[in-house]
């Protein structure tokens, strides 16, 4: 299983802060994206602007995700 | 730091930021420049009532700590000091404060407004509006799916 943390709307339309994914040797960054949806429609309307950050780093679509790796997802940042 | 401040932190506390200031000064900077944001009550015609902050702490320390390190290879930098505030601001109050101090002004005044420009796409805090009408809303900016 995979462990994403979401924040801010995508945490309010997740309904949790946390999510587990059931999770697969080479998948990546966009597979993450679908299977977020899978499991929370209510998300597909932010994913063509949801950032992913592994390991406090953002990672692009194509970047392999690992079980172990710390994975987040949110909206664009709005701090300041 | 004579205050015990860190120099880049988040706080849920109000930020000091005289303390801040004083923590960047030094006799090797003729110049101090120091930036606050603070809580605004019109934003396109709608009034706020308070904005709640919320941030992903690990990685907003990291990426801070990145700015410093990016602005420090770009501009002769003496010392930075960044605090942004999490939680619940009422209008007035001060979410950020970036203090920066170099040997001459443009240099400390150029990097400066790089560091809350670049606070502003990269690190993970986010705020939501609670309007005069009851309403919140969250602020996301728009601006594609490309990565900050």
């Amino acid at each position: 299983m995979l462990r994403v943390k979401l924040f801010a709307k995508a945490r309010d339309v997740a309904g949790c802060p946390m999510l587990e994914i059931p999770w697969k040797d080479g998948q990546t960054v966009s597979d993450l994206k679908q299977l977020l949806v899978a499991q929370h429609p209510g998300l597909g309307p932010l994913i063509p602007q949801l950032l992913v950050a592994i390991n406090n780093d953002y990672a692009d679509d194509g970047v392999v995700i690992q079980a172990t790796d710390e994975v987040a997802c949110f909206p664009p940042v709005s701090g300041g | 730091m004579s205050q015990g401040l860190h120099m880049i932190s988040l706080t849920h506390s109000p930020i000091d930021y005289f303390a801040l200031t004083e923590s960047v000064r030094s006799s090797q900077s003729g110049a101090v420049v120091l930036f606050l944001g603070t809580v605004r009550e019109m934003t396109d015609g709608r009034r706020t009532v308070a904005l709640d902050y919320e941030g992903y702490p690990e990685m907003a320390e990291a990426k801070l700590a990145e700015l410093e390190t990016v602005a420090r290879s770009k501009w002769p930098i003496d010392r930075i000091g960044i605090i942004h505030r999490l939680g619940r601001l009422e209008l007035g109050d001060i979410s950020v404060a970036v203090a920066v101090s170099c040997p001459h002004r443009k240099q400390a005044f150029e990097a400066g407004q790089y560091l809350i420009d670049e606070l502003k796409v990269t690190v993970p805090i986010w705020k939501q509006e609670n309007w005069d009408d009851g309403t919140t809303e969250w602020v996301h900016p728009g601006g594609g799916n490309s990565k900050p």
